[in-house]
């Protein structure tokens, strides 16, 4: 027989109070003190962050796909398409925007009313492009560069052709890949190539041929002075807001001259038109640096692979460039229009791979290798759905389902009173106690896991009204059979718990189960609600363990419920018990209790 | 409601009690009639895919001056093809298109903006990828496999694999029943639906669970005794757990109820009135098979195995054998539930094999429980404890 362990009810409540006190203060630890430029009150901190069908605002998700049609998309250019898109969606600036993945989707939502062309912006595939530094400078021309780090500081890095053999004994050529972030800054030797900030150097064969430059012009040819122009106008400052332009429609042209930025904004450059495309790259990946001897050197490096018509392209191009000197002997490669590297080319490299090496930390390397490879395989993204829900709309949805929230609320207390009478205020305590505990994990996981309550969502919790309150049927239901078989109360309360709580796990498990493979296996709105449905279960577990069972023992002591009182819903006539069998004292012999008269 | 009360006592005595596996083929009968309405209507009236199966795009305009001839009027002049306009709620207005561009997208809102004098933002849009059906369903399948494979596996280690069986046949059952009345209903299938459709296999699995809790706890032991076949305890397990089944279900149903209330009467058409519709026909039907269709299904199992036959054999000679031996084992049906806790097979013919309360034993066995004095059970159990 189960061991009925009276327990320390009292201190089983505290403990409670102490877990509610500690979500509710993490609440306050967790949230942020502003969102964007709007300062958060202390209320703010303690609402909800609702989804964007009951706030309002727009919500994206993509379903990437291999532009070559067939085949699934890996998880690394997954991941690369969504911080890339994540760029993109940043670019317009909006606060609280989130990009995530869901699955193999990608779920953008943007808080607050935006234009169509969000969608066509993050739609877009990424192109990886190999295109020729024309020409580079400081990224911001202004005389006080102060915030930005100083852009002409910069190390040096070697591409070696590792894939021909026979090629050249010493093959390390310097190279310059100034345009990985930070790698290379703590190095100070000082800008070998970068041209007086402002004052384009005009290549002489530039101011020869004046006329527009045709598509497909290559090498120094292609710097007209409108490029120049474009050039001295550029303020890379800000390289998002470069991005942005570029992605106007034909903006960025593989077949023409590009002037742009790289992504921190420490250099700008003019591009020629793209030679090598990213699918071209057939793989990429970061290993550690070794010397001509092949000892390591102890830095990264990142290691390339072209396809058979990248190999012949890339050596076209490394030819024609380790032939020439300054500016001209760099390739800049771009992703989404800012160049993520700019390394230089000292000799043409015709085995099909490569490598960029520099002082790479690991994660520079890594970084850089992702980029490549995903460009090695870019994607599309088809809008799987786009919902723009206005604030008013989402307000009447949110009433709504407040509303109902209520009235189910209201029936649940209504038929528990009815049914179970005075006990059912243990009930009403227990949901009410749910609903204190629910909320602040709500709000708290808002804060610390980006949850959003979705109508759906909404919905779960209504739900959980009945799965919560089923736990304390059960439990009730169980105390009175021990009653019907002649136990006291006070044993009733203990023993009915012991058997109680096997249903009450088995049926919670199978329910958390259903809400785990729910949300593991879905996206949008059925994530919302699976998640608030095992988020619930969950604090149902927690409250009937550490408040109804707790309550019950204590109550049990009282002679309103342990003396069967009519009113109590263990009255004892209609549990076909005596009054005095039921307010029995559990006597310390181990064994039923003695029934006396009373 | 104190009606409810009392026969919750003489349920769990015994002294009430309904006949479910006796009567199985009558409830089979009812389970198969809805089954092949559901399944006519499955075929016949299909369900209706929601826009979000089908793709297209959909615009919402909240005005007060809104009308439906105006909506449709003011969206066939920007883009062509079918146009679906309802009226939800009191002042909004839905139309749904086919597949639009995004162009055509931003046109169509302007357009309703400036009709009904609104700002642009308060036009909600929605836009569906035609593929996105395909892939959440696809995704749902998988995650009712899924579901279903982590339910049979658990449900077999924490019962056994008969009562696996069982569940998953009666959630079948659910599923389909619930997949018909919906259809039969007409509301259009979304996401909400199969939001709702997932969630029925949680709540029908758990009434079950508690009932075959219940159904392990009476027929633990059972087999190496002779007083109740396992029908019988099965039978008894469903009565005692009836009001526990009744109740649980109101409880569960009284907000799904009012979600279902909310959805239609204050918003009309949306998710929470194709959640509510499915739970609401899903749970019923849940509480429903779980009190008349799985315990039958899994007496009928278990019955098959030798074991259980030689039972009921030894069972039916006792009954013939002697009516005094029975009546002597009256000890009270309270006594029921201590007997199996201490491992003891279930008392007494409180329900014996298959009968029920009005037919040959309870004759003699009501008189005699009600003649026990009511501490007697105290007495009894305590008797039982020292044994």
């Amino acid at each position: 027989m189960a061991s009925p362990v009276p327990s320390r009810p009292g201190r089983t409540l505290a403990a409670l109070a102490v877990l509610t006190a500690l979500v509710y203060g993490l609440i306050w630890v967790a949230a942020p003190d502003s969102i964007g430029d709007d300062e958060l009150s202390a209320a703010d901190k303690y609402r909800p962050r609702l989804g964007l069908d009951l706030e309002g605002g727009t919500s994206v998700i993509l379903t990437p796909r291999r532009a070559s049609g067939e085949g699934s998309v890996p998880q690394d250019s997954l991941n690369q398409a969504v911080s890339i898109i994540r760029n993109r969606v940043d670019s317009f600036g909006v606060a609280e925007s989130e990009t995530t993945t869901a699955g193999d989707n990608i779920v953008i939502s943007i808080p607050g009313k935006q234009d169509k062309s969000i969608l066509d912006t993050v739609q877009q595939t990424a192109e990886l492009r190999f295109r020729q530094v024309l020409l580079s400078g400081a990224g911001v021309t202004a005389p006080a560069p102060s915030a930005s780090p100083s852009p002409t500081a910069s190390g040096s890095a070697t591409a070696t052709p590792s894939g021909s053999p026979s090629a050249t004994p010493s093959p390390s050529t310097t190279t310059d890949s100034r345009a990985v972030p930070g790698a290379l800054r703590a190095n100070s030797s000082p800008s070998p190539s970068a041209s007086p900030s402002g004052s384009p150097t005009p290549s002489p064969t530039a101011s020869a041929t004046p006329p527009p430059v045709t598509p497909g012009t290559l090498g120094a040819g292609a710097l007209t002075p409108e490029l120049q122009q474009q050039f001295v106008a550029l303020d890379c400052s800000d390289p998002e807001a470069v991005r942005q332009t570029l992605r106007a429609p034909g903006a960025d042209r593989p077949k023409r001259p590009l002037v742009t930025c790289d992504e921190d904004g420490a250099e700008k450059f003019v591009l020629g038109p793209a030679e090598v495309l990213g699918t071209d790259v057939s793989s990429a990946s970061a290993g550690l640096e070794s010397n001509s001897q092949g000892i390591p050197t102890g830095g990264w490096e990142v290691q390339l692979d072209f396809t058979g018509d990248g190999k012949r392209k890339f050596a076209d191009i490394t030819r024609r460039l380790a032939a020439e000197t300054g500016d001209l002997n760099r390739f800049g490669i771009v992703l989404d229009g800012l160049v993520v590297s700019a390394p230089t080319t000292n000799e043409p490299i015709t085995g099909g791979n490569a490598r960029i090496t520099g002082n790479f930390s690991q994660d520079e390397a890594e970084s850089l290798a992702n980029v490549l490879k995903y460009g090695a395989l870019p994607l599309t993204f088809d809008a799987g759905e786009v919902q723009e829900v206005s604030a008013t709309l989402g307000g009447d949805q949110l009433r709504a389902g407040l509303a109902a929230g209520a009235i189910g609320l209201f029936l649940v207390v209504l038929y528990s009173l009815l049914y179970y009478r005075a006990l059912g205020l243990v009930t009403v305590a227990s949901l009410a106690v749910a609903g204190i505990v629910t909320y602040g994990m709500v709000v708290l996981l808002g804060w610390q896991l980006g949850f959003r309550l979705s109508l759906a969502g909404i919905a779960g919790l209504i739900v959980a009204i009945g799965i919560t309150a089923d736990s304390f049927v059960v439990y009730f239901e169980r105390i009175r059979d021990e009653v019907r078989d002649g136990r006291p109360l006070r044993v009733a309360v203990e023993s009915g718990w012991a058997r109680a709580r096997r249903t009450i796990l088995a049926a919670d498990f199978v329910s958390f189960l259903a809400a785990v493979v729910l949300y593991l296996l879905s996206v949008g709105g059925v994530r919302g609600f699976a998640f608030t449905l095992g988020l619930t279960t969950l604090i149902d577990i927690a409250v009937v363990f550490l408040f109804t069972k707790p309550l019950v023992s204590l109550l049990a002591r009282t002679k309103f419920y342990g003396g069967g009182h009519r009113l109590s819903g263990l009255a004892s006539d209609r549990l076909g018990t005596t009054r005095s069998t039921l307010a029995t004292r559990p006597s310390r012999r181990r064994g039923a209790p003695t029934p006396k008269e009373a | 409601m104190s009606r409810l009360g009392t026969l919750g006592a003489r349920l769990y005595r015994g002294e009430v009690s309904y006949d479910f596996i006796g009567h199985r083929k009558l409830w089979y009968g009812v389970s198969a009639v809805l089954l092949v309405v559901s399944i006519l209507s499955l075929l016949v009236l299909r369900l209706t895919l929601g826009i979000e199966f089908r793709g297209g795009a959909e615009f919402r305009v909240k005005s007060p001056t809104v009308s439906d001839d105006a909506v449709r009027e003011t969206v066939a002049n920007v883009v062509g093809g079918e146009i679906v306009v309802q009226r939800v709620g009191s002042d909004t207005v839905r139309a749904q298109t086919e597949t639009l561009t995004s162009e055509e997208l931003e046109e169509v809102q302007t357009a309703l903006a400036e009709e009904f004098d609104v700002a642009s933002e308060d036009v909600s849009t929605q836009f569906i990828g035609p593929s996105w059906g395909q892939d959440i369903s696809s995704k749902a399948l998988r995650a009712l496999v899924f579901f279903l494979l982590g339910v049979v596996i658990f449900l077999s280690l924490y019962f056994e694999w008969k009562m696996a069986l069982a569940a998953m046949i009666a959630l079948l059952h659910d599923l389909v029943i619930t997949a018909g009345l919906y259809s039969l209903i007409g509301f259009e299938v979304t996401p909400a639906t199969v939001i709702g459709f997932l969630t029925i296999l949680g709540y029908s699995l758990y009434d079950t669970v508690v009932v075959f809790d219940k159904v392990r706890e009476n027929t633990h032991g059972l087999a190496g005794g002779s007083r109740m076949t396992y029908s019988g305890a099965v039978n008894l397990a469903v009565n005692q757990t009836l009001v526990r089944s009744i109740n649980t279900s109101v409880i569960a149903l009284l907000p799904i109820g009012a979600i279902l209330f909310a959805g239609v009467v204050l918003l009309g058409a949306g998710p929470l009135k194709d959640l509510s519709l499915a739970l609401f026909i899903g749970v019923a039907v849940g509480a429903y098979s779980s009190v008349f269709i799985a315990p039958a299904l899994l007496a009928g199992f278990k019955e098959r195995e030798p074991a259980m036959q030689a039972l009921a054999k030894r069972v039916a000679n006792r009954k013939t054998g002697s009516t005094t031996a029975t009546t002597r084992r009256q000890t009270g049906p309270s006594e029921e539930a201590p007997a199996t806790e201490t491992g003891s097979p279930v008392a007494a013919g409180a329900v014996p094999a298959g009968a029920v309360a009005r037919r040959p034993r309870p004759a003699d066995r009501k008189p005699s429980s009600r003649s026990q004095p009511r501490k007697g059970g105290g007495r009894n159990k305590s008797g039982k404890k020292r044994r």
